[in-house]
């Protein structure tokens, strides 16, 4: 049961953070929304790194965690995939939050309602 | 080893460091000069493509099934074994050196045409910065074989086009466009990796080769299997813009620079790229497979197929009722796009169905027509996209009622607008015709009613192309525009694609048999051949363009012959002075009625009025609405595919 939890934690986390891109109508909540499917990713990739008993793999460290009796270790894989996620995030982000700044300054837009110049 | 093995051996990643290099090198070299900042600009492109033209014709010659690996960090000599390493591979087969081809060819062009076409803007150094970006990106898309380094690619690509789709500051409308395409594909990409984290939970590798063998290797596909499957199509499907997934890239394509709207078509393509390989290679990985796996690939294909369908259909119908020349052209992108989906779609489909015979007699022809239209699509669009940008730069607006006559001073542009037209709306002998040849044969045998919409939707395309024509070179000229041709650079760039499109045209048979064929086998393995002797047999007929070339040219001879007898010169006062116009004059309160040029069909779009106004909803603007969408459709695939 426990360890089900960091599970419940992405889950939510994703769809919150769909919900509040579907949903809400705030630019700067827009780019809150995607961290969150972010964060949400990114948890679910270090959640996988940890595992017990005997596999063919290369751990990390191993140690006794959460009381079990099989050693427990962590891939070093998924953290090396989440660190170049983090990265990609920053990037990302932040160009998005550099267009809703300069679409501020250019129209006053601060909304999604605001923000249909371009359609049909 | 000789020089030559080793630059074969090390190729897939030489051409991308090249463009990789290149791009971080030109803000320093345009320190220096200006005119040694486009040479630098326009040597990365050729340098790398010079290599990615040798390593397909080494790809080809091994007749496209044997791919070329590269592994990263590893020695010369060391064995690669899947289940033993964790490193990054590129794998260059024959349907990856194809879309290396494709992608080379246009950033050529378009590299070129930039040179006079952001002339005038501040910021280049970043502009070529971001091109070579976009370009290494693409070629990093079709080339990984590692399924997390294919997510880094794809969020590369996002990101250097978004900066570009935002180049022109001084227009706020670009940053909206590229604020809803940036949204779209971040949201897409996170998708994708939360799929990458459940396919490493499962079966703990990245590497597409060793996936694909995983999968499925117990005679059982899990439902695991199953939701990635649905998001990895909807997401390569989104970035390939396809319908209902498609309502960011109109607006990404019309606010770039035009030279940038002809790379995105090939990036787009790049998803497209990445839908096929997760459908034949990554799912459909052995032949020999069970029950369960060749049925989910069949859902699969319908998948596509239906796909396929929608983005014909709906991109054409709405590019009919467009005013802004650059938007009607990301319209029909969309609905060329829904070609290729529908050929390698009923490929699939045929393919699972596990009939050899259905296969050999159409399947395959329906899959080398979606794979040579990739090539043809690219070429063709790219030419119209840099024609549209030509227009643009001259007219000084981008609205199909605001201009006019551009003919007169533009010949070579309405030139190569028109190879362009002809091609997209698979007129013969133009290499369109070829492809969607293919299609039509093959897909009609499938299903006779999608064999018609596809060719439908080639009626519509000439139609709104005819409008585009029409409105923008004929008629009387705006004396606001500038007068002239467009600088000889643009002309150039224009010209590269268009003498392609001219070898494809008339060649399409060698093109089919030396490019195209490799790229089908590294999909579906060895089969017939499509064309031989110059001409493209497609099971149920044959096209040969040099014949066709043949009739029209003495057609054309006995025209010049029947006009040099009539009278010279022009009658005096007669019909040639006043424009002809259809029907009857007729006044509604004192003043003429006045049919704007973009709205040439009203009679058709008021027909469809029901089928119109729903659409018009459906594009609201609102961004909101449109990732709905892409959930949505992300969501229906994988119930589809689960319950199918």
């Amino acid at each position: 049961m426990m360890s089900e939890i960091p599970y419940l934690a992405v889950v939510a986390l994703i769809a919150i953070g769909l919900y509040i891109v579907m949903f809400k109508r705030n630019l700067i909540k827009l780019a809150m929304g995607i961290t969150l499917i972010e964060t949400g990713a990114n948890l679910f990739l270090i959640t996988l790194a940890f595992r017990s008993g005997d596999r063919l793999s290369a751990p990390v460290f191993t140690s006794q965690i959460m009381g079990g009796s099989a050693p427990a270790y962590s891939l070093p894989t998924p953290h090396a995939l989440t660190l170049t996620s983090i990265v990609i995030g920053v990037a990302t982000t932040a160009l998005l939050l550099a267009f809703f700044m300069k679409l501020y300054q250019k129209f006053r837009v601060s909304t999604v309602d605001e923000m249909r110049r371009l359609r049909g | 080893m000789s020089f030559y093995d080793s630059l074969i051996e090390n190729a897939p990643a030489i051409i991308i460091a090249i463009p990789l290099l290149f791009a971080f090198a030109t803000p320093l070299i345009s320190k220096l000069s200006k005119v040694l900042r486009n040479a630098w600009a326009i040597m990365g492109v050729l340098f790398s493509g010079a290599l990615m033209y040798v390593l397909a014709w080494e790809v080809f010659r091994d007749g496209g099934s044997v791919a070329r690996t590269y592994v990263f960090g590893g020695a010369e000599g060391t064995s690669f074994d899947v289940l033993s390493n964790i490193r990054i591979t590129f794998y260059v087969d024959g349907m990856a050196a194809f879309m290396g081809l494709i992608m080379a060819t246009v950033a050529l062009g378009a590299v070129i045409y930039s040179l006079s076409f952001v002339k005038k803007y501040t910021g280049q150094d970043k502009y070529y910065t971001l091109l070579l970006l976009m370009l290494a990106a693409n070629f990093g898309m079709v080339f990984t074989g590692d399924i997390f380094n294919l997510f880094v690619w794809f969020e590369v690509s996002s990101v250097a086009i978004c900066g570009l789709v935002a180049f022109r500051t001084n227009r706020g409308e670009s940053f909206e466009g590229a604020a809803k395409y940036l949204i779209y594909s971040t949201i897409a990409g996170l998708l994708l990796l939360f799929a990458i984290g459940i396919l490493y939970g499962q079966y703990g590798h990245l590497n597409l080769e060793y996936l694909s063998a995983a999968i499925g290797a117990d005679g059982t596909i899990l439902i695991v299997d199953k939701i990635v499957l649905g998001i990895l199509i909807t997401v390569f499907a989104l970035k390939a813009g396809a319908v209902p997934m498609h309502m960011a890239t109109p607006d990404a394509y019309s606010e770039a620079p035009a030279p940038i709207t002809a790379m995105m078509v090939t990036a787009s393509q790049a998803g497209l790229y990445a839908v096929f390989r997760t459908g034949w290679t990554l799912y459909g990985g052995n032949i020999s497979r069970a029950a369960a796996e060749l049925d989910l690939i069949h859902a699969v294909g319908y998948v596509l197929v239906i796909l396929g369908l929608l983005s014909m259909f709906v991109g054409v119908t709405l590019a009919l009722v467009q005013k802004d020349i650059k938007r009607l052209m990301a319209y029909h992108a969309i609905s060329q796009t829904g070609y290729m989906l529908l050929g390698v779609g009923v490929g699939l489909a045929v393919y699972a169905s596990g009939d050899n015979t259905d296969f050999s007699l159409y399947g395959r022809t329906a899959l080398a027509g979606g794979i040579f239209h990739i090539f043809n699509h690219a070429l063709y669009k790219g030419l119209l996209f840099l024609t549209a940008g030509a227009i643009i730069y001259k007219a000084g607006t981008r609205d199909l009622n605001k201009m006019g006559g551009l003919g007169r001073d533009m010949k070579m542009t309405a030139l190569f607008f028109i190879i362009g037209a002809l091609a997209i709306a698979g007129i013969p002998p133009s290499n369109g015709f070829a492809s969607k040849f293919l299609i039509y044969e093959s897909v009609f045998h499938f299903n006779p009613v999608i064999g018609a919409i596809a060719m439908l939707v080639s009626l519509l395309t000439l139609a709104s192309f005819v409008k585009v024509f029409y409105a923008a070179f004929m008629g009387p000229k705006n004396s606001e525009m500038k007068t002239g041709e467009v600088p000889r650079s643009m002309l150039i760039g224009m010209s590269v694609l268009a003498g392609m499109i001219l070898v494809f045209s008339f060649l399409p048979s060698l093109v089919l048999s030396e490019i195209v064929d490799p790229a089908v086998t590294a999909l579906a393995g060895p089969g017939p051949e499509i064309g031989t002797n110059l001409t493209l047999f497609s099971g149920q007929g044959s096209w040969n363009a040099l014949v066709l070339l043949g009739v029209l040219s003495i057609v054309l001879i006995l025209g010049i012959l029947i006009r040099s007898w009539g009278q010279k010169g022009t009658v005096p006062n007669g019909e040639g002075k006043k424009p002809y116009l259809f029907g009857n004059p007729t006044e509604v309160n004192g003043n003429p009625i006045v049919v704007p040029a973009s709205n040439v069909y009203w009679g058709f779009v008021k027909a469809l009025q029901k089928y119109y106004r729903p659409m018009e909803k459906m594009h609201s603007g609102l961004i909101n609405e449109y990732v709905f969408w892409f959930v949505a459709t992300a969501g229906m695939v994988m119930l589809a595919l689960a319950f199918l």
